[in-house]
């Protein structure tokens, strides 16, 4: 595959397009609601009414909006470009004649559709990079992404650039970790890079474990080829020939295009041997996980690509200087490495004028919860979570109001409404005792128990340690039936010292970042809603049922 | 464990005989083939294991272990480490209720509740096609439609108590 | 080979470049609390309690290794605190009863109770199921004594070479199996070398037919084997 067969089949599947596209989601959220039947019904209306050479069907991938899934755009072209689209949500595969009926009466017709509007709020203030062909592109057709632009950026690098210049790119672009720590991309790429040359490897973290979290099955199951784009520019970049995309078991459909998307890719040449015609050569093999939160930390993952119990080692040495079996291995989250093909096409100086000073680019967000609208949103670092919450959520459902925001999944914590204009990037919410995390963003109303809620994130916790180390084993454990005991109204004043200095042993003193961030929603709730602890416990020598309300006794 | 070294003798060696000369021994051995019987494609062949076999067991985890010149113990302990891999044999039916954060703050626990007094109802003479099981998963990646429930492989979202009732009743009034 | 010079408890300490901070303050006479490290074999730094702190960071005496310009305390209050916590933790986490247990008096929990000050447990007992094996011909296991320190999975791995036993499960879950998680006495792969008892810090591995208070570990034939294996130097 050379620039001029790309461009020829980029060229050709533009070209093939019908006076109408009929776009609807196949994500995984919309595909349990039914989109499959949806795009069988549209076919055989189509097909019924002789339409079916003026009118395309795709499957595509998130459109974002996945509360009103299944998902459906009308888009009436004009030449190659999209001339003006229709949205509508929650179509069923028994509506298919209406929407076939509202393309043949033009704009305006609804026919009992329900009827979103592509530029609303939700819309609106979101700002599509990584997401920028999401519900765009049909995830299963490499030509469908090659059209949109896929893997020149890929061609760029190894033709125009050479390995060092494509680090300081990514370097000079400021992106920062986008699974939740938030290292420095580039630091860690010139690390790789600059360990001596020999087997190396180049990781995708597709583990997303955090529970409220899809941001990056969204990815994986729109998008595909933007990711392993990314990773082929990394493994030139570092100088690795293999890599391995890590992707939970729970995410089937994810799995299925990866694994179509790696076969296409190897098809045409554009990963494997001489990718492009350059000596890059770089193979990607898939590797599922089997239900384990803590192969998310990247000693675990590397343990569970080796076939091992998927225990955690302490580092240092880092995976970057010592990783897959020993060798420098360059490990990066789904979203990082969807933002390296856009990084490189509109250069790192234009990707850094986006967002704040020290937190660049977009960030994705999976707005889930006791909010109006819940979906997938794409924001400029820097957005206030009011803006997110409101603007874009649409608040609360009708009547009630916000008490907290979760954020960074069992390992942040909850900013309380008061503090909602605070601004999303790293050292904001850090400062707040959360982290921005995954992009996992719980909105919770006032019937929510915070006690209750961090009794939910350490049972988790608990539950998916590893077992290794005693801090995060024993620990995880106590703490648990610590906030059990409180949130039934059975522990002591005493009880609340105990469980502050546990959190303490457990966040400095565990092994790896599960143990280490299990304590932080309790300290957040602690810090924010302390009252909600301290009207639950009794003092020495009452007895513990005084502190329950005398109404429910 | 170092770095994955060709062993010159696999080729030369077949597997354990299959028991029986059942079929999913043989695509067994064929999945453990194509990994070319590498120690880190265990995790890969557990997967493979339990798709065939409903559920991992002993002499299936005797027979992997052989395969890969791996020890008992070590097999037998990645194998328990992971959620998804399982020794027990799936009822008729699973209803999986999904307790990820955005449906515990959308009511899984009632969910939750509603699925275990239906499931505790059947008897210890329900025949196995017929059990319910009942499961939780972490989070399945679908918080636009919470709260999540799955039934058979089906999702369904923004689903509520009564009608999670409904539908696990639909299978024990058919009675499979 | 490289020297190193680093403070240690405000004193300038050198010492040869590879070595651990926990090699280097043994040989100074400097007393670290360790649990799952056991010389001759490979270090996992678990149980935490060998955590120091290096230049204000907290590291595992047993993995760092010396580097120029490293400041290390091995004791302060924060360090003490923490090693009483998780010493705590273990006591509290499974079913210790001193009194009749075959290794009162030569149990490295115990001894570290002694040394930390731990005169009481704040947390309470978690009373999980613990079994107790008693099939093998010579050895028993007593799950309730055990604080998965690996040391036995470590030297049947690295030692040994059979590789019988292994940990199976998670979190609070986690036990040591041998095999498919048979009975000991039914696990093929035993050798009944019983370098295992020999490296276990509890009572949870013993010889069968030992009372209350009889284990003896017996580590100087543990550590001769290891010399020997690694060094082709035979202790007689």
């Amino acid at each position: 595959m050379d620039l001029k067969e790309l461009d020829a089949l980029a060229v050709a599947e533009q070209r093939d397009r019908a006076a109408f596209e009929v776009r609807v989601c196949t994500a995984a959220g919309c595909l349990s609601c039914g989109s499959k039947s949806l795009i069988a019904a549209l076919e055989t209306t189509l097909a019924g009414r002789g339409l079916a050479d003026r009118v395309r069907v795709r499957g595509v991938g998130c459109m974002r909006l996945c509360c009103e899934g299944p998902l459906v755009s009308i888009d009436a072209s004009a030449g190659e470009s999209t001339r003006g689209s229709r949205l509508f949500g929650k179509v069923d595969a028994a509506q298919a004649p209406e929407i076939v009926g509202a393309i043949e009466q033009g704009p305006g017709s609804s026919n009992g559709l329900q009827v979103i509007d592509p530029d609303g709020p939700f819309f609106a203030h979101q700002q599509s990079v990584v997401l920028e062909h999401c519900g765009l592109i049909e995830p299963e057709r490499i030509e469908s992404a090659i059209a949109m632009g896929g893997y020149r950026s890929l061609h760029r690098a190894l033709h125009d650039l050479n390995p060092g210049e494509v680090v300081e790119q990514v370097t000079r672009s400021g992106l920062r970790g986008r699974g939740g720590a938030g290292y420095p991309t580039g630091l860690k790429w010139a690390t790789v890079a600059k360990m001596p040359p020999g087997r190396k490897y180049v990781v995708c973290n597709a583990d997303e474990g955090d529970p409220g979290a899809f941001m990056d099955r969204s990815i994986l199951e729109s998008d595909p080829h933007r990711v392993l784009e990314g990773m082929a520019i990394a493994a030139y970049a570092v100088g690795a020939d293999q890599g391995f995309l890590y992707v939970r078991g729970e995410y089937p459909l994810a799995i299925a295009r990866l694994d179509t998307a790696i076969r296409q890719a190897n098809r045409v040449g554009l990963l494997g041997s001489a990718i492009f015609d350059s000596t890059l050569n770089f193979r990607v093999d898939l590797r599922i996980g089997a239900g384990a939160f803590v192969c998310g930390e990247e000693t675990a993952l590397i343990h569970s690509i080796e076939g091992l119990r998927g225990t955690p080692r302490p580092r240092p040495p880092y995976p970057a200087e010592s990783g897959l079996w020993g060798h420098p291995t360059l490990i990066n989250n789904v979203e990082t490495f969807a933002n390296i093909p856009v990084i490189l096409r509109e250069g790192a100086d234009w990707f850094a004028r986006i967002g704040t000073e020290r937190s660049k680019g977009t960030k994705v967000f999976a707005l889930a919860g006791n909010v109006r609208r819940s979906g997938i949103v794409e924001v400029p670092m820097g957005v206030s979570l009011r803006e997110i919450v409101d603007e874009i959520g649409g608040g609360p459902p009708g009547g009630t109001t916000v008490k907290a925001v979760q954020t960074g999944g069992p390992s942040g914590g909850c900013i309380p409404a008061e503090l909602l204009d605070t601004p999303v990037d790293y050292e904001s919410l850090k400062a707040l005792g959360s982290i921005m995390g995954s992009g996992g963003m719980v909105v919770m109303g006032q019937h929510v128990d915070m006690v209750g809620v961090a009794r939910y994130f350490m049972k988790f916790c608990m539950d998916e340690s590893c077992g290794k180390c005693v801090p995060c084993r024993a620990g995880t454990a106590q703490l648990y039936r610590l906030l059990d005991r409180i949130e039934r109204g059975e522990a002591s004043r005493d009880d609340l010292g105990t469980l502050e200095e546990l959190c303490d042993l457990v966040r400095h003193t565990s092994l790896c970042g599960l143990g280490q961030s299990a304590p932080n929603p309790v300290l957040s709730t602690l810090r924010f809603f302390r009252h909600e602890y301290e009207s639950r416990v009794t003092d020495p020598g009452e007895s513990p049922s005084s502190a329950v309300p005398a109404e429910s006794r | 464990m170092g770095s994955p070294v060709e062993d010159p003798l696999i080729d030369g060696m077949t597997t354990e005989r299959a028991p029986g000369g059942d079929d999913r021994f043989r695509e067994l051995d064929a999945a453990m083939k194509r990994h070319r019987f590498r120690p880190d494609a265990l995790i890969e062949v557990l997967h493979t294991a339990q798709e065939l076999f409903g559920c991992l067991g002993p002499d299936l985890l005797r027979h992997v272990a052989r395969g890969f010149r791996l020890p008992p113990s070590h097999v037998y302990g990645v194998a328990t480490f992971y959620h998804l891999f399982t020794f027990i044999p799936k009822g008729g039916h699973t209803c999986t209720v999904c307790t990820g954060t955005a449906c515990y703050v959308k009511g899984s626990d009632a969910l939750l509740d509603a699925a275990g007094r239906l499931t505790a109802s059947q008897s210890g003479s329900t025949p196995p096609g017929a059990r319910i099981s009942l499961d939780t998963a972490r989070c399945l990646g679908a918080c636009g439609l919470a709260p999540i429930v799955v039934f058979d492989g089906q999702v369904v979202g923004q689903i509520s108590p009564e009608e999670l009732t409904d539908r696990v009743k639909g299978w024990i009034d058919h009675g499979s | 080979m490289a020297v190193k010079t680093f403070v240690l408890d405000g004193q300038f300490i050198s010492a040869r470049e590879g070595q651990t901070l926990l090699e280097v303050a043994r040989e100074s006479g400097v007393r670290v609390p360790t649990l799952c490290h056991l010389d001759g074999l490979g270090e996992v730094g678990a149980c935490r309690l060998c955590l120091v702190e290096v230049n204000g960071r907290l590291m595992p005496a047993c993995l760092t290794r010396v580097a120029e310009e490293m400041d290390v305390r091995t004791q302060s209050d924060r360090l003490r605190r923490y090693r009483k916590q998780i010493v705590e933790l273990l006591f509290a986490e499974r079913n210790h009863v001193c009194s009749v247990c075959v290794a009162n008096g030569d149990c490295e929990l115990q001894d570290l109770a002694m040394q930390l000050g731990v005169d009481h447990v704040r947390y309470p007992p978690q009373e999980p199921e613990c079994a107790v094996d008693l099939s093998h011909d010579r050895y028993g296991i007593d799950h309730n004594r055990c604080v998965l320190c690996t040391r036995c999975v470590r030297v049947c791995d690295e030692i040994e070479g059979a590789h019988t036993w292994d940990v199976a499960g998670r979190g609070t879950n986690a036990r040591v199996i041998t095999d498919l998680n048979q009975p000991w006495g039914d696990a093929s792969t035993c050798t009944s070398c019983g370098k295992c008892v020999m490296a276990c810090p509890t009572g949870a591995l013993f010889h069968r037919g030992s009372s209350v208070s009889e284990s003896a570990h017996d580590r100087e034939t543990l550590h001769a084997l290891i010399v020997a294996r690694e060094e082709k130097r035979w202790l007689v």
